[in-house]
């Protein structure tokens, strides 16, 4: 689809429609979006920006919570490891 | 970083119904108004999303009482700490402001309860109103296969939404028992536009299975959700899923309201007739002074905010409206109140604290939030407790600790702005 986003998740491209934020991307992508300090996966949990699960380096930033972020043309999404 | 300056008549924390209400009546009333929202767009939870849908119409001419009044919309903002009494600092995904206030109306909303059982922190368990955010948010769901779990009027309403969006629901699961459900659909009589929204549920799910004295034991898979174990009328059954929507009804988000010093009353905000909480100039409306949904939430917002204004006597005329709106949140306690039964859901080894990866083992060899938090870091992450403070404090019955400033994590640079301003 012509309006679709493209954006890179751990290196790999991936398209989505405008409006989606980055956690939704990576669950899509089937990717985590953290390590936890014991090095379990985890990904989102409350959707709307308490949890802090779904932190991922977005665009070189870490700690970046993904639920309350769009996805852009271009970002570089990674796992927060 | 940059920062900036702004001053208000009125300031109101939080975009959903309560605070939405609360901005347009005020600045209808000749107020200068903000409204400070931590999402991206105002609505909160409830009208999160496209406006074909037909919950999130309702919000549309809230919108146009906004816009038409000129509020001030700081979206993507969090507030973290009040430096002196009018003053509270936002943070900004590039910037901290410095908004002033005359009066304050905190409409800090809610979020979900959740409780820990082994596998509940598995990729694809979310909260129930936690996937419909996600769903909401671009998230395709299409053909996925997805229990809804917990307790609440909110799972009918995740698995309604679901359905329309492509899921496959093998199963609802509420924790209340049948004869609590019985109870509470018969006082709906009282309610037509709640019964009106069961109603709609039902005909959009007529092939759902719903169990009640239902909860999940555990969520299994390798890395990834794969199924669910769910305790069925005493009975134990695995079903296989894609996503788990897991969410113990709403518990109230007080950490604002409690780092300005306003009182409580029990695990709510205590506010007077006119929403007023017991510090002077600061109002609180919605879900913060009891779980009572969207039109308990829109009543209290324009209560507080005619009464910031100084307009009681307008205000005074919407006080029947919420004592129907309280009375249903007095239902809805009774009803999905949690049974004594999930305190035995974690598992020795199962984490409670996502944030800092504490097993429930580890947390009861204490015997309070203080020393557990010395101790293990429990509740010390990222999200500062909101997660597992609610779920503790059901499991073991410890009492919250103070709230102290930030709020929320906040940049180092943002933290800097504390100390330069006091």
């Amino acid at each position: 689809m012509a309006d679709e986003i493209t954006l890179t998740v751990n290196g790999a491209p991936i398209s989505v429609r405008p409006g989606t934020t980055v956690a939704a991307a990576m669950v899509m992508a089937g990717l985590i979006c953290r390590k936890s300090t014991i090095g379990e996966p985890r990904g989102p949990l409350c959707g709307m920006g308490i949890c802090f699960e779904c932190r991922a380096v977005v665009n070189g930033k870490a700690h970046c919570r993904s639920c309350q972020i769009l996805c852009e043309p271009g970002m570089d999404v990674r796992t927060d490891d | 970083m940059t920062s900036s300056n702004q001053a208000f008549n009125v300031l109101v924390i939080g975009g959903g119904p309560a605070g939405m209400a609360a901005a347009a009546r005020a600045a209808e009333s000749g107020a200068q108004v903000g409204i400070v929202n931590d999402n991206l767009a105002l609505g909160g939870q409830i009208w999160r999303g496209g406006e074909h849908d037909e919950h999130v119409a309702e919000a549309i001419p809230w919108r146009e009482r906004l816009q038409r009044a000129g509020v001030s919309m700081l979206c993507g903002m969090r507030v973290f700490h009040q430096p002196q009494a009018g003053v509270l600092l936002a943070e900004g995904n590039e910037e901290v402001s410095e908004l002033r206030y005359q009066r304050l109306i905190l409409a800090t909303g809610a979020r979900e309860r959740f409780l820990p059982f082994p596998g509940w922190t598995l990729p694809n368990v979310m909260g129930a109103g936690g996937l419909q955010a996600m769903v909401k948010s671009g998230l395709l769901v299409r053909g996925k296969r997805v229990v809804v779990a917990g307790s609440g009027p909110l799972l009918m309403a995740v698995a309604a939404y679901l359905r329309e969006q492509g899921a496959e629901i093998p199963l609802v699961c509420e924790q209340a028992s049948w004869g609590r459900l019985a109870a509470f659909a018969a006082t709906l009589s009282g309610f037509p536009a709640k019964i009106r929204q069961a109603l709609t549920l039902r005909k959009k799910l007529p092939e759902v299975r719903f169990a009640a004295n239902s909860w999940p034991v555990a969520a299994l898979g390798d890395g990834k959700l794969e199924s669910v174990t769910i305790s069925r009328g005493g009975r134990l059954e695995t079903v296989a899923c894609d996503y788990l929507a897991c969410g113990f009804h709403l518990v109230p988000n007080v950490e604002l309201p409690l780092l300005l010093g306003c009182a409580m009353d029990g695990e709510f905000v205590q506010v007077d007739d006119f929403q007023r909480t017991t510090m002077p100039g600061v109002f609180c409306a919605g879900e913060p002074t009891g779980i009572g949904g969207v039109e308990s939430a829109l009543v209290e917002g324009q209560i507080s905010g005619l009464a910031a204004c100084g307009k009681e006597p307008e205000a005074r005329e919407l006080f029947g409206q919420r004592r129907k709106a309280r009375r249903f949140a007095r239902l809805l306690e009774k009803t999905f109140r949690l049974r004594p039964e999930l305190r035995s859901l974690p598992q020795l080894e199962t984490l409670v604290c996502r944030c800092e990866d504490v097993t429930y083992t580890r947390l009861r060899q204490h015997t309070s939030w203080r020393s557990a938090k010395l101790h293990t870091r429990c509740g010390m992450g990222p999200c500062q407790g909101r997660v597992c403070g609610p779920a503790v404090q059901f499991l073991l019955n410890w009492k919250p600790e103070s709230v102290r400033p930030p709020v929320f994590p906040v940049r180092v640079e943002s933290l800097a702005g504390i100390a330069e301003t006091g």
